[in-house]
């Protein structure tokens, strides 16, 4: 099971972080190219991410790079260098339409066969940062067969919506909006991130309203808040125990024959067994939460 | 790769390199390392450096290094930014970077 809850963002013009962010150990780390990139080191930073990618500490771990827009001078050429250099994800920002997503696809297709790296083996995800894109959500994610998750981008967003950040009311809509897409093509969904790293208490919360939600996870720009994560992220005990306890009653309804399991005088259907083995399978992965 | 002007990449931040390169009028690098892990990890410093200088096909510049006890990556990268802005390359070779 690849669990996606954290996906680190990383300046890409920052060696130090580069160097060093993989001993953190989120489930995903986002070298950035976009907006933590100033104009004047747009070559630096290709260069740099191009290099750390193929450094052996990331090979066992999802690498994702956010590409500057293709109709910006940058683009292409980061999309270059990052499919040659082994990336996983190609995440691709101001995602507005499923024509933004082809016109990704065929450049990576032909990036892929000019430097012999399988055609098919660079993955895609959009970000979702404006009115239009939350209203394409659907046609975009089920725009390739390379895609793997779509992702909320707030900031843009609410800038778009003529709004600002608050208690997350004005994200409802593109949040539901961009779980369902996600849900209905089998694929990951991301949430925001979380900027006052100091406010531990707002983060949990947010993080809490995400889970119940539905959503795989959430983009972070701090490494502390990785563990925090992860721990929200991890099934409690009781959600374990209950979870083993409808597993056993499935098996044994199945040893015995009946097309009726029962669990303490209540019935268990299809989708219960299925969401207790998804418990475990997480639980396995991540731990059981602290 | 020539180099026709001055330029520089990287900063003197901890795990980072400053790299700075110049035009020389000789057919010859001029090279200069200065690190603070100078002692344990010189040689390697120098290696990867030369390296990829010789990868670029530089032949004639001067190449100062401050580092600061960047992973080779980094200088490998440093290297190649300071190279190509200095030679003013705006096509990239990608396969000839790795």
């Amino acid at each position: 099971m690849k669990l996606r809850r954290s996906m680190l963002f990383l300046p890409g013009a920052n060696a130090a972080m580069l160097s060093t962010a993989f001993v953190y150990k989120p489930d995903s780390i986002m070298f950035d190219l976009e907006d933590a990139v100033s104009l004047r080191e747009k070559d630096a930073a290709r260069l740099l991410v191009f290099h750390a990618l193929q450094n052996p500490a990331y090979a066992d771990i999802e690498t994702v790079v956010r590409i500057n827009p293709l109709n910006t001078p940058f683009g292409l050429q980061d999309l270059e260098a990052v499919v040659r250099a082994g990336v996983d994800i190609v995440r691709l920002p101001k995602t507005d339409s499923a024509a933004d997503v082809h016109e990704l696809e065929s450049h990576v297709e032909r990036i892929e066969r000019e430097c012999g790296r399988e055609v098919g083996s660079t993955k895609l995800m959009a970000a979702i940062e404006s009115a239009s894109g939350v209203v394409n959500a659907l046609s975009i994610a089920t725009s390739s067969c390379r895609m793997i998750g779509i992702a909320l981008a707030g900031f843009d967003y609410v800038m778009d919506m003529q709004t600002e950040r608050g208690d997350g009311t004005e994200l409802f809509y593109a949040r539901c909006a961009v779980l369902h897409a996600a849900r209905v093509a089998k694929i990951d969904a991301f949430d925001v991130v979380y900027s006052d790293v100091n406010d531990e208490e707002g983060f949990l919360k947010e993080v809490e309203l995400i889970r119940r939600l539905g959503f795989n996870g959430k983009s972070l720009i701090n490494p502390r808040q990785i563990e925090l994560l992860h721990n929200a992220y991890a099934p409690s005990e009781d959600d374990v125990d209950y979870a083993q306890r409808v597993i056993a009653a499935a098996d044994k309804a199945e040893k015995e024959g009946l097309g009726v399991i029962a669990l303490n005088g209540k019935m268990i259907d299809a989708p219960i067994v299925d969401h207790a083995k998804r418990v475990l399978q997480k639980a396995q992965a991540s731990g059981v939460r602290k | 790769m020539k180099i026709v002007k001055e330029a520089v990449a990287g900063t003197l931040e901890s795990s980072d390199l400053l790299v700075k390169v110049a035009p020389l009028a000789d057919d010859k690098v001029d090279l200069v390392i200065e690190s603070e892990v100078m002692r344990q990890f010189g040689a390697q410093i120098r290696k990867v450096v030369e390296e990829t200088l010789r990868q670029l096909g530089v032949r004639s510049g001067q190449i100062v290094i401050e580092d600061k006890g960047a992973l080779d990556c980094a200088i490998r990268a440093r290297v190649q930014t300071a190279v190509l802005r200095g030679a003013e390359c705006k096509e990239m070779n990608w396969s000839a970077l790795s």
